[in-house]
């Protein structure tokens, strides 16, 4: 194309940008909004400005609404891409070039990213990816399911690193957890991985958004790749390090970065557990439905209540701690058949006991069964007691 | 805290009709959650949707046993008379129900939705009839406040479009008031 028609066209359009960002955002009222969808306009005014993604049920539509956020902001790119993998190192490139990138799959699509969320963060990259968790193993369906705790929190790649985990658990958080992921992972220059699940993508609640950042404004990004011209030395960004001291360098530089996230960003809600016997621990969809039941025994005189992990790593190990004092029987409730148990485990070290309760494969438990739960562990050690 | 659970043909409107609803109830100033059915989806197929509605902080959007069900054909009849909490009411689109209830501990209302929304010359407007006598009847929003949330729904389409909806949710209403 002649370069003098790009330039024609570009100078009004960088112009008309900052009039657009106004104009598109103005939706500042509370919307009902879908989830997958609450996560893309949270994402595209949190500054994200390139993605790209492979379709997967059930988040199509977040994929849905970047096609059409990303074009309508005009300075955005969407890119369908032919695989979860390119996906993925799609978004190497964009984070390497300076952009906020966010890539988005369900449980079978993370499977595949996982190589390229090890090399983000052997380069430390921030990019920021979504997984709308769904039954498995295998294909399964395509119902909620928290069966990817340990893929989310363990890595999932291979080598040593972490990855900060976000667990939203309704529209809202949706809306302030995206924009807080866009900012850690810039922060830290890490990947940050949004945890849902196909009920958190799927269900509408009302939400009122934060206001959008202006990219132009965001903090400088002194180590991207933008071209030395040789006007500065020339950056390079490698994950390859052949000399074992340099590789072992690397390796204590993440760590010194992981315990200061650790030390810096670990959050979690508690819900009447000032005076509990018991606490139930539960994140996201579970989370929700654990809050019920635990209200629900509350109104039967018992002393029961919740804590529900907002970041999954770093895990809320103090706050289990000090719970450990005074609360004799956790009971940890996942749509899993027990993963984020075993953290639970080693935060309290034996000093309580700990029980699990799990539904997988995609069934959602209802309020009522899990005070049912709750209930048998509870009288339980009354009658022990009296 | 009341749940209701929208159920018919894909194809019939009933996502809508839990929209429009649960957007109005936002608009109240009430908490809502809207979960929808999702998957194999398409028209032709069952559609339905789940809407929660509470003064406070809702936990589950599922409703296992829904306090209102609006059923728009015979299999949703089937999948769904039997889950209504005792004492709850069940909407019927009798046009293409046939099957009869098979329990007494419920209030039935039955609105020949279809029928109505064929005389006013367009099929697809039944969905707004039972919208209309479920509003009257349960009144959890007012038409008001539906008739606010559906406009805003119907952002750029036509006057008259919008016009016939209205008219469909107030035919509604009128129907169940008048104790039929």
């Amino acid at each position: 194309m002649d370069k003098r028609i790009v330039s024609a066209r570009a100078v009004p359009r960088a112009l008309l940008s900052v009039l657009i960002l106004q104009l598109r955002f103005i939706v500042d009222k509370k919307v009902l909004m879908r989830g997958s969808h609450v996560i893309g306009e949270a994402a595209a005014r949190a500054g994200c400005r390139f993605y790209a993604g492979y379709p997967i049920t059930p988040q199509n539509e977040l994929t849905e609404y970047m096609a059409e956020s990303m074009d309508r902001l005009g300075d955005g790119t969407f890119i369908q891409a032919e695989s979860e993998l390119a996906a993925v190192n799609m978004i190497i490139g964009a984070s390497m070039s300076g952009a906020r990138a966010m890539t988005s799959s369900s449980s079978p699509g993370i499977s595949l990213k996982q190589e390229g969320i090890s090399f983000l963060a052997a380069q430390e990259l921030p990019a920021v990816i979504v997984n709308t968790m769904r039954g498995g193993p295998g294909l399964g369906n395509i119902a909620p399911s928290q069966g990817d705790y340990f893929q989310a929190t363990r890595g999932g790649g291979h080598g040593d690193y972490r990855t900060i985990v976000l667990a939203p658990a309704s529209g809202q958080e949706l809306a302030d957890l995206t924009r807080t992921a866009f900012e850690y992972a810039d922060s830290y220059r890490t990947p940050v991985l949004i945890l849902g699940d196909g009920m958190m993508g799927q269900m509408m609640e009302p939400v009122v958004f934060p206001d959008p950042v202006d990219i132009h404004k965001l903090a400088p990004k002194p180590w991207i790749l933008d071209g030395a011209r040789g006007k500065r030395p020339s950056r390079i960004i490698r994950s390859l390090l052949l000399n074992p001291s340099t590789e072992e360098e690397r390796n204590w530089k993440l760590m010194r970065k992981y315990e200061m996230i650790s030390r810096e960003i670990t959050r979690a809600e508690s819900y009447m557990t000032s005076d509990a016997h018991m606490v139930v621990v539960a994140y996201g969809t579970a989370a929700r439905i654990a809050k019920g039941a635990v209200k629900r025994v509350r109104e039967m005189g018992l002393k029961v209540g919740l804590l529900r992990p907002v970041t999954l790593w770093p895990f809320p190990e103090h706050n289990l701690k000090e719970l450990s004092r005074y609360v004799k029987d956790f009971l940890v409730f996942e749509m899993s058949m027990g993963q984020m148990v075993e953290d639970v485990k080693i935060s309290i070290e034996g000093r309580s006991d700990v029980h699990f309760y799990g539904r997988p494969g995609g069934i959602i438990s209802t309020p009522d069964e899990v005070a049912k739960i709750i209930n048998t562990i509870y009288h339980r050690r009354h009658l022990e007691e009296d | 805290m009341k749940k209701t659970i929208f159920a018919g043909f894909g194809g019939q409107g009933v996502l809508v009709m839990g929209y429009v609803f649960a957007t109005a109830v936002m608009n109240d100033g009430k908490e809502t959650t809207y979960l929808p059915a999702y998957g194999a989806e398409m028209r032709g197929g069952t559609a339905n949707c789940t809407v929660a509605v509470s003064d406070e902080e809702i936990f589950s959007p599922v409703a296992s046993s829904p306090d209102y069900v609006v059923v728009m054909n015979n299999p949703s009849m089937i999948k769904y008379e039997s889950v209504v909490k005792p004492g709850g009411i069940i909407f019927i689109n009798s046009s293409l129900v046939s099957k009869e209830l098979s329990r007494d501990d419920i209030t039935v209302f039955k609105v020949p939705s279809s029928a109505i929304a064929k005389k006013l010359k367009n099929e697809r407007i039944s969905n707004m009839i039972m919208l209309g006598a479920f509003v009257e009847k349960t009144k959890i929003t007012s038409l008001n406040s539906i008739m606010d949330a559906l406009a805003e729904n119907m952002k750029g389409k036509s006057a008259n479009l919008i016009k016939l909806n209205r008219k469909g949710l107030d035919k509604g209403a009128e129907y169940v008031s008048q104790g039929a």
